[in-house]
């Protein structure tokens, strides 16, 4: 059962490794979204500071939803999701090797980066490992809530608008826990408290989401 | 072992066919015939349980396929009309990959005996022919002979006639040894003559 999750994250990479735009579209998206900001505000440092961490996370949620939709929609094409479905693993556990290997190819490369956003925004510079660890703590939940949203979506015509209003609602605590987590250590005070819930929501998302995504999935092979 | 029970079958408020029983036992050739449109796919997908039923039941030695979930799915291989290979990938990638998530290990050389014995090219399958990604997708059945149930569905479509020869072949060779075949087609095959046919047009 783990080497069929093993096999699933090993294929994902390397398709994702061989249509290498896919991956740099959602990268860049980021990048240029987090960048507009500072140049349509003006070089304020005080407000950028202030703005730093809500900006930051909104980008990464935006970014996260651009490649959602591609979660399932090739292997539904092509006929491998039907294999997937009969494959010798649970669905559950199909569902979240394919999660994790969407967050290592679109969630991760956000983390990496994200500091270098941080710069632009003059952020202090204790705050730049607590942006890094909210989004590491948060950006897996992204993936395995939206994968719910790719899911039931599938196959459907406008499907891409339906995704993002089925899933960005859904998004709000983990934004809310992530900026906040940021904005709480750039007032001085200890972020453990949020960090804390990020973590207990990743827990619960990733032992629970999976199995929704799989039910979602079935209704929508039907 | 496999037993279908007065199944119905409705698509988008159309009924398709039913209420239909059968019965298939090891060894046994079972051919779903009807003109296009008449459930030919829904009936195999409702076999393989990838699809519910409007109405009956589906069972595997005796237990309904629905509990059974992977345990049932790991005695059956379903080849459906997509071929379920992915562009970006080599044929032995997409069929190494095929193999684990079906719960098979299969060596490399074994691999690539069976894509050989199907002569597909070693390139990318982005540049293969229909034909040719048919014939990728069909190599699996020489390492799933364990697999007791097959399900193919259109197996000879797009096929030349030396493929389609040896894929009855296979196909031949798997109820000889005890397994199991259910497959449709409209091209008419050496095959015919020795199968139970389930006609959905009347």
């Amino acid at each position: 059962m783990l080497g069929i999750a093993r096999t699933l994250v090993a294929r994902d990479l390397l398709l994702a490794m061989r249509r290498k735009s896919d991956v740099a579209t959602a990268l860049l998206f980021f990048v240029i979204v987090a960048s507009l900001f500072p140049l349509g505000i003006g070089a304020e440092p005080n407000q950028l500071r202030a703005i730093a961490p809500g900006v930051i996370w909104v980008a990464a949620l935006l970014s996260s939803m651009l490649s959602l939709s591609r979660l399932f929609a090739g292997d539904h094409a092509d006929g491998t999701l039907e294999q997937m479905l009969l494959g010798a693993a649970p669905l559950g556990v199909v569902v979240a090797a394919k999660a994790f290997a969407h967050w290592l190819v679109s969630g991760l490369p956000l983390v990496l980066i994200a500091p270098v956003i941080a710069l632009q925004y003059d952020v202090a510079g204790p705050l730049y490992g607590v942006l890094a660890l909210s989004l590491l703590l948060g950006t897996p939940i992204l993936s395995i809530i939206g994968a719910i949203g790719a899911a039931l979506t599938l196959g459907l015509r406008g499907g891409g608008v339906l995704l993002s209003l089925l899933v960005l609602p859904l998004y709000v605590p983990v934004l809310i826990m992530g900026a906040g987590a940021v904005e709480m250590a750039g007032a001085g005070l200890a972020p453990d408290g949020q960090l804390l819930l990020l973590g207990a929501l990743l827990v619960v998302a990733a032992a629970f989401a999976p199995w929704a995504t799989a039910a979602a999935l079935r209704i929508s092979m039907e | 072992m496999l037993e279908a029970a007065e199944i119905e079958c409705e698509r988008g408020g159309r009924k398709l066919f039913g209420p239909l029983s059968l019965r298939l036992s090891g060894g046994e050739l079972l051919r779903i015939a009807g003109p296009n449109g008449s459930g030919k796919t829904s009936l195999l997908r409702i076999l393989c349980g990838l699809l519910t039923p409007t109405s009956g039941q589906v069972k595997w030695r005796g237990s309904a396929i629905g509990e059974l979930r992977e345990d049932y799915s790991r005695h059956l291989v379903y080849l459906g009309h997509a071929p379920a290979v992915k562009d970006e990938l080599t044929p032995i990638e997409n069929l190494d990959i095929a193999c684990r998530l079906a719960g098979i290990d299969a060596q490399k050389e074994a691999l690539a005996s069976a894509l050989s014995a199907f002569a597909v090219p070693d390139m990318p399958v982005r540049k293969l022919s229909q034909g040719q990604r048919r014939r990728a997708a069909l190599a699996r059945l020489l390492l799933s002979q364990s697999a007791r149930l097959w399900l193919l569905d259109e197996p000879f479509a797009a096929l030349d006639t030396s493929s389609a020869a040896y894929t009855e072949e296979l196909i031949a060779r798997h109820t000889g040894a005890g397994g199991a075949v259910v497959y449709t087609t409209h091209q008419p095959s050496a095959l015919d003559a020795k199968a139970r046919v389930v006609d959905l047009s009347s």
